[in-house]
């Protein structure tokens, strides 16, 4: 199958190195410490965050930092045909273990000891890139919630298919069988918190592939370091998201076949 | 930049599902226009600034008229996504030749992405139809460029769809369908590439007038598609692909799986306008309509296709009152059990262009110019095809090539249009272009991807090559190579020492092709897709660029060269103590001519180095044979002969029957006793996706005609095995010298061709090379001229572990088409080959009758046919005028294989 075209186009118009549009709301669950729905194309994302709070089974309590919690989840109705899916399956388990992660890397737990945060992160619609979108809304809701952080962390994926790179892969991509790296970063302090590859392919050839990016990326990150690669733009986010704003985040990983540059811009739109 | 649109759209699974796309239309599409003042990136515009009309083609104009896209007289052409993407689902071989177009920097087309344009997206309307919002978009889009170009620039709309046309002026689009855009262009001749209307089109009327008032139908009708699938669920009907015999056009054969046998059909009227190729559904006959034994008859085409020389107004399609059947030249055995069938329907055309000439006629008076002709294409399985011409005078003696458009059910040929002429014919390069067209050999210059592959020039042995672990240095070895003279691709070389023990150490070195050509490079694609080279009389189409060919990979004499060895330590007996498998450099130390080595070989007084180990090799492998032949080996002779050719000119000077040297079988048997120890090698390691060599073993039937024939002298062959073959061919010898020979290349007629074969797809037994009576074989000893050796060299390399087995060999489905192409390919070199004998040969006699002894080898009602050894050349002799049934003063027994005349 044709996934980028003669002309340079993808099957939804885009340029391979194109994001889809991205959509973000902030407070979207009363209840909640912070909430955040969060929208990259059709994949749409809520995430609730209650905490710091006391921390509920008292033998998981930490004594010298916060435990973070998180539970991640898929509607019934977010893929076209409903399909009862019993919670806590191998993949959603994973999942909310990767959220976690790379939470807690960002918060700092140390200021909040003997004391819980849980996360919830619901996947309303599916279109592909579901992870990047739960680890977007995540931080947003965070953010919300006022839980102090080290940086935002924001995450988009990538793939690889008719030997070219594409940017933030939709459903049909992603169902393809290609190869796809999904990267979380710290903009304001240079650093990745999430590097993940899936090979979601039966075929040992298609294999080869992650392979090379994964090889090229460890070398780019062994030879030039982080802060080389890694270009951010500053720009405080957290003092806007303290009121319930729209905030208008774009991502733009720019995966050539030489070399791997993160360019993350953040802006912000008030409503 | 983004703006997003979503919509929704149903498809079916299995069952109705939604599915939701977004479409992102974008505002940085361009024109293509040069000229345009609005567009800023015009890194891929082309359409000129002093073009006035710019052409939007619909589907359907592309789809049918490629051919006339392709003449550089249409030009300043857009291509909407839309109308590609039709195409791409309908016919890919046509939006190849389009997506060639756009390419090709000489042209003018440019692609125009509308569908993602946010002025030009068109979003299906409640109860639209596909196809009409297809045509709604295309003709906004034209809408589009009309308003964006501004009034200096016509944009023209062409399309042969009415309603389409009629909408779009309507909208103030200008529309126009091809016929008379092309007419408007002045140019007589590009009429002649339009695809001839189907009935219902447009411009029927014209073309009705020419035609004879009453319209008799000829063939049956078509099943329709649905009735066609049911009655194959059924089993009412079979489906299989038409294949037509080669030597006679008025019988086919289908393949099919559903009764697990041939399906013959007899006769055009039974073939129902099915062409060479088609899959096509079938219904049996009733069974007291089979066939049983026919005359056999030398085919006579004239006598066929009586009064077919039409010129306007004549009829062409009077109807047959009967379908004249006749047998085959060499399928002398119909059985009277076997079932036929007619077609009732096809499910794939495979239509494509076919080369030929026109049947000369006599130039029409007063038509205008405009006359239907009658095409007759070489080969001889297709029938004629009426083409409509402006420009007869010019064609009468051109090579033309033509392509089928349609074939209805009133008219008695198929009608085709005019492509484009190759060159005079009996013109030499013309002629060879013709048999390179045909049999679908690339014979064009490699592109500059693939030559970027190639290592840079001048190539030597690096000492990195040296230190490679897995390489052996084995520059001291006295290596040599013998091949025919004036070989330039030198792919093997051999060398054999004597060691200590009395043992000899004989190895066999072949070109390390893989070692420039790597799996998944643009080279080894262009190189998979050849396959193999061609050999033409006085040229040769490369597999691989010419430096690898030549130079790199060639083991030309005193320079040091990368291989891939088997070295195998022998007893004196020719017995195989050990097998190496090993990459190595070597250094040749001579590149000898068959003939030379030979010389040495008999010149006795000669004692260097190079001529004695030719001795022990040659008395080595003189016992290897002898074992070889005892084991049941087939020696089999083809007529091949030896053109000499001038330098100059290029045409024949000389012909004669190749010679065939001890030194020839001395190269040969270590060059067999190679690929057998790889292909246990590689099969014993790769059990499952080796790519090996098989020669089935003929059947009963099969060798029916050469018992006959045999028979028919007097001669009792033995065929039960190959051994008692070989033994009995071996005892056929006759008070004529040629005799053995005629009956061994008879004997090579009945037997298939050996084919290439993943090892996966077939059970051990079946494995067998029936022709070398060796239980294993495949083909590693040239892998410059041969693709099928590559894979071998790249499943050696990985079975003794010194490279990974690249991951397509773990692709069973691709590696048996790789192998289907192989046997595709070689089938064509061959094919090509023989054609270009063929061709010299008659050039070599159009100047130069000759008289000359010849063998009569097959008896037929109407003449015999005759073998000329010394040319190697077959043909018929007619006892009979030709359109003349019947027998005249002779008298001719086919069965007895005797002919008497009349009153003797």
């Amino acid at each position: 199958m044709e996934f980028v075209n003669p002309e340079g186009l993808r099957l939804d118009g885009r340029r391979p190195m194109e994001m889809r549009q991205l959509r973000a709301q902030i407070g979207a669950v009363a209840k909640a410490d912070g909430s955040a729905v969060f929208e990259m194309g059709n994949t749409k994302v809520i995430a609730a965050v209650y905490g710091p709070r006391e921390v509920q089974n008292r033998s998981q309590q930490i004594n010298d930092q916060a435990l973070v919690r998180c539970e991640y989840s898929m509607a019934n109705f977010s893929t076209g045909d409903r399909r009862r899916k019993p919670k806590g399956d191998r993949r959603s388990t994973e999942i909310s273990l990767v959220i976690r992660q790379t939470m807690e890397e960002c918060i700092l737990t140390n200021l909040m000891p003997r004391s819980q945060i849980d996360i919830y992160v619901q996947v309303l619609q599916a279109d592909g890139g579901t992870r990047s979108a739960c680890i977007n809304a995540a931080t947003l809701a965070l953010a919300d919630a006022g839980i102090p952080m080290r940086d935002l962390v924001t995450s988009c994926s990538a793939g690889f298919l008719n030997s070219t790179p594409l940017l933030d892969l939709n459903y049909v991509e992603d169902s393809a069988g290609g190869p796809d790296v999904t990267v979380g970063i710290l903009p304001k302090l240079d650093k990745v918190t999430l590097l993940q590859m899936l090979r979601n392919t039966t075929s040992i050839t298609l294999l080869i592939q992650p392979y090379n990016v994964l090889e090229r990326f460890a070398r780019e990150y062994q030879t030039a370091g982080v802060s080389t690669w890694l270009v951010v733009h500053k720009k405080g986010i957290r003092a806007h998201i303290q009121a319930p704003t729209l905030a208008w985040l774009l991502l733009d990983f720019q995966l050539s076949s030489h070399h791997l540059k993160l360019v993350a811009y953040t802006g912000v739109a008030t409503s | 930049m983004l703006h997003s649109k979503t919509f929704n759209k149903k498809t079916r699974g299995g069952r109705i599902q939604k599915l939701v796309r977004e479409v992102y239309l974008r505002d940085d599409i361009y024109c293509g226009a040069l000229f345009c003042k609005s567009c800023e990136d015009k890194s891929k515009a082309r359409l000129t600034a002093t073009a006035s009309t710019i052409l939007i083609l619909d589907t359907n104009v592309v789809l049918n008229q490629i051919d006339l896209l392709e003449n550089p007289a249409v030009e300043d052409v857009v291509l909407l996504s839309v109308v590609l993407q039709e195409v791409k689902n309908k016919n890919s071989a046509v939006y190849g030749r389009i997506r060639n177009l756009i390419d090709s920097p000489a042209r003018r087309f440019v692609v125009f992405s509308n569908e993602f344009h946010r002025d030009t997206y068109v979003q299906t309307m409640a109860g639209e139809s596909p196809n009409d919002r297809n045509d709604r978009a295309i003709r906004v889009a034209a809408r589009w460029y009309q308003s964006h170009l501004g009034e200096a620039v016509k944009v023209l709309l062409i399309t042969n769809d009415r309603e389409n046309k009629r909408k779009a002026t309507e909208e103030g689009v200008s529309a126009e369908t091809i016929e008379s855009y092309v007419k408007s262009l002045g140019q007589p001749a590009l009429l002649d590439l339009l695809v001839q209307p189907a009935s219902e089109d447009v411009i029927m009327e014209e073309v009705e007038d020419m035609r004879p008032s009453k319209r008799k139908v000829v063939y049956p009708e078509h099943k329709p598609m649905s009735e066609i699938t049911s009655g194959l669920t059924k089993g009412i009907y079979h489906q299989g692909k038409l294949r037509v015999n080669r030597y006679n056009p008025f019988e086919a054969y289908v393949g099919s799986e559903s009764i697990g046998d041939e399906i013959v059909i007899y006769g055009r009227g039974n073939m129902n306008r099915a062409f060479d190729g088609d899959v096509v559904a079938v219904e049996l006959l009733p069974q007291d309509q089979w066939h049983e034994e026919k005359s056999l008859s030398i085919v006579d085409e004239e006598d066929e296709e009586e009064d077919v020389h039409l010129v306007p107004g004549s009829s062409d399609d009077a109807p047959r009152t009967s379908i004249p059947v006749s047998s085959s030249t060499f399928d002398t055995n119909p059985v009277s059990s076997r079932p036929s069938g007619h077609v009732v329907g096809i499910i794939k055309r495979n239509w494509h262009s076919y080369c030929g000439s026109l049947e000369p006629m006599p130039m029409p008076a007063g038509s205008g110019g405009l006359v239907y002709a009658l095409f007759v294409s070489k080969d001889r399985r297709i029938p004629k095809i009426r083409i409509q011409t402006r420009q007869l005078d010019n064609l009468l003696d051109k090579r033309i090539i033509v392509a089928v458009d349609s074939w209805d059910r009133q008219s008695r040929h198929p009608s085709g249009h005019y492509v484009r002429s190759i060159g005079q014919i009996g013109d030499r390069d013309t002629e060879t272009e013709l048999v390179l067209i045909e049999n679908d050999i690339d014979a064009r210059p490699f592109s500059a991807q693939v030559l970027a592959c190639l290592p840079p020039l001048p190539w030597s042995v690096s000492p990195k090559d040296l230190n490679e672990s897995n390489r052996v240095d084995l520059r001291h070895l006295c290596v040599f190579s013998v091949d025919p003279p004036g070989c330039k691709d030198i792919d093997d070389a051999l060398h054999c020492t004597m060691l200590p023990t009395g043992n000899f150490e004989v190895g066999v070195h072949i070109a390390d092709v893989t070692n420039f050509v790597h799996p998944g490079t643009p080279l080894d694609d262009e190189a998979t897709q050849r396959g193999t080279s061609v050999y033409l009389v006085e040229r040769r189409i490369d597999m691989l660029p010419k430096p690898l060919t030549e130079d790199i990979c060639s083991l030309r004499a005193d320079v040091e060269r990368l291989a891939f060895s088997v070295i195998w330590e022998m007893t004196p007996e020719a017995d195989i103590i050990s097998t190496k498998y090993t990459k190595s450099v070597i250094k040749s130390r001579a590149a000898l001519s068959y003939v030379e080595a030979q010389a040495r070989m008999d010149d006795s007084r000669l004692v260097d180095p190079v001529t004695k180990d030719l001795r022990n090799m040659n008395a080595l492998a003189k016992i290897m044979r002898q074992r070889r032949i005892q084991r049941g080996a087939l020696t089999l002779a083809s007529a091949e002969v030896k053109f000499q050719i001038d330098t100059e000119t290029h045409d024949p000077l000389d012909i004669g029957m190749y010679q065939i040297r001890e030194a020839n079988q001395m190269v040969e048997e270590f060059m067999l006793a190679a690929n057998v120890s790889v292909a246990e090698k590689i099969l014993k390691e790769f059990p499952e996706c080796s790519l090996l060599r098989r020669h089935p073993t003929p059947t009963k039937e099969m060798l029916g005609p050469l018992l006959r024939t045999a028979a028919a002298v007097g001669l009792n062959l033995d065929v039960t095995s190959s051994k008692a073959l070989a033994d009995s061919l071996d005892r056929a010898v006759g008070d004529d010298p040629y005799f053995n020979k005629l009956i061994r290349i008879m004997a090579t007629r009945c037997m298939t061709q050996a084919v290439y074969f993943c090892s996966g797809e077939l059970s051990p037994p079946e494995f067998l090379h029936y022709g070398l009576a060796a239980p294993l074989y495949t083909h590693f000893t040239s892998p410059i001229r041969r693709y099928a050796d590559v894979i071998v060299h790249r499943l050696l390399a990985a079975s003794i572990g010194i490279y990974k087995l690249p991951t397509i060999f773990l692709d069973r489905p691709q590696l048996t088409s790789i192998a289907d192409n192989l046997n595709y390919r070689h089938r064509n070199a061959q094919m090509a080959s023989r054609g270009s004998v063929e061709l010299h040969t008659l050039i070599y006699f159009r100047n130069r009758p000759t008289d000359t002894e010849a063998r009569i080898v097959k008896m037929r009602s109407n003449g015999f046919i005759v073998f000329v050894p010394k040319f190697g050349i077959e043909g018929p002799v007619y006892l009979t005028m030709r359109g003349d049934k019947g027998g005249g003063e002779w008298f001719v027994d086919e069965q007895q294989q005797k002919i008497r005349k009349m009153d003797g």
